[in-house]
């Protein structure tokens, strides 16, 4: 009784307005925003680029793949799109197949693909080391080559210019150069020491920035959500750790261990929870710039869906209207992004490094 | 336990993981809205400090949002 009455409630109660649990048949290949957004969002072997009368076109990056007979490298056009596990690449006596982005060993051929599943619907094949060129590699090395160009060229332009005044490009860089000494790393770190830290904030502060913005240019070679990839943002936030407990004094460990000033009973209460704190900040890094740029591309891919949801063009011009919108919030989300990590980063080096008084 | 097989079955769970990110917004709202209230006072009062304000109040913006979005990246595995 009390069943039938809780199913008759949730059956009224529109939960099912959320999700996608409604699906009539036959409307299998339909747009599916979810699915479309996750593929920009992840890495993938191939840079799509669009599709055209459903044919996709993309651009192949190289698969390098460590196997049991030794290296293996291949264009991932070979695949021919494919992402269900079908395509079957043979090499070195091996055979190669694409399922979800993963290169996986072929298994014996069942229920259309070289897939096997375990009870709990796991990919029971197994995976060869791969080490191959990505879409987010490849955005990668694009940002590295444009960061390399675009300093090289600064430091140039004071070689030719009188008396160190910026010309060309470092009229561009300089200032930003100047705001991250004299607004993060002066305050952050202390006059005596921020000197050896700025490479590395510098470093920081530009690449997560351009990379930022090479993922909301939305066309080729760009958009790829490079920096809303939790291992890059893992890498990032790993070497801050490595920097702040390699060159933190005796009072930063004091202070976690065994601080000064407080009763006994409160020290072995507090050291474990400031223990924990070492992790948390990195990893509290980490979380916030990789789910800001996620957030930031899935907020405008969403807007522009909208139209694909409501099917009707004369939704466009709200659609693009908030998208654009967005995209200039972004703009400025970016670059503050990019400035808090590098403050942050500064800020933990400069407590690890403080020197106190007591 | 069958309740809970029954509520999987005939309930979207990807509900709740929309509410939860809604949640998380409004927290994140109250928290900011502050912060940004502050600020506005405070710059209001001391226009020669605006610069300092400014930068502060965009580092504890950032704090606030941090943990909001702790919540959307839970909402967005959980779903």
């Amino acid at each position: 009784m009390l069943l039938k009455s809780l199913k008759i409630l949730v059956l009224i109660l529109p939960f099912n307005l959320f999700g996608s649990t409604v699906l009539e048949p036959g409307v299998s290949s339909e747009f599916d925003v979810n699915k479309m957004i996750m593929h920009h969002i992840k890495d993938a072997h191939e840079f799509h680029i669009m599709d055209i009368n459903g044919h996709p076109i993309s651009f192949p990056l190289p698969i390098i793949l460590w196997t049991e007979n030794g290296l293996v490298t291949f264009l991932s056009s070979e695949f021919d799109h494919d992402d269900s596990g079908v395509k079957v690449v043979s090499r070195k006596n091996q055979q190669f197949v694409k399922y979800h982005e993963k290169i996986f060993y072929a298994s014996e051929f069942s229920s259309g693909s070289y897939i096997s599943y375990s009870q709990e619907g796991e990919v029971l094949n197994k995976k060869p080391f791969d080490l191959s060129i990505t879409k987010m590699v490849f955005s990668m090395f694009i940002s590295m080559l444009l960061l390399v160009l675009i300093f090289v060229s600064t430091a140039k332009s004071y070689s030719n210019s009188v008396k160190g005044i910026p010309t060309g490009l470092s009229k561009f860089t300089e200032p930003l150069i100047l705001f991250i000494k004299d607004e993060v790393a002066l305050p952050m770190i202390g006059k005596k020491n921020y000197k050896k830290y700025m490479p590395f904030l510098l470093t920081l502060f530009f690449f997560i920035w351009i990379n930022n913005v090479m993922g909301l240019i939305p066309f080729f070679p760009f958009s790829a959500n490079l920096s809303g990839n939790i291992a890059f943002t893992l890498v990032l936030a790993t070497i801050t750790f490595v920097i702040t407990s390699l060159v933190a004094n005796k009072d930063y460990w004091k202070h976690i261990f065994w601080m000064p000033g407080i009763p006994v009973p409160m020290k072995l209460f507090l050291a474990p929870i400031e223990f924990l704190g070492i992790f948390i900040k990195p990893i509290s890094l980490m979380i916030r710039l990789f789910a800001n740029i996620s957030a930031g591309h899935i907020i405008i891919l969403s807007l522009i869906s909208l139209i694909f949801i409501f099917k009707t063009i004369w939704l466009a011009p709200a659609s693009l209207f908030f998208s654009v919108f967005i995209s200039l919030i972004e703009v400025l989300v970016v670059a503050i992004q990019a400035y808090i990590f590098t403050m942050l980063s500064a800020l933990y080096i400069g407590s690890a490094i403080e020197e106190h008084e007591h | 336990m069958s309740l809970i097989i029954f509520l999987e079955t005939v309930m979207n769970f990807k509900a709740f993981a929309a509410i939860g990110a809604g949640l998380a917004a409004v927290g994140a709202g109250i928290g900011i809205g502050k912060i940004g209230g502050a600020a506005m006072e405070a710059m209001a009062r001391q226009p020669e400090m605006q610069g300092k304000l400014q930068g502060s109040a965009i580092v504890l913006i950032a704090f606030v949002e941090a943990v909001a979005l702790f919540a959307v990246v839970v909402a967005l595995i959980s779903e």
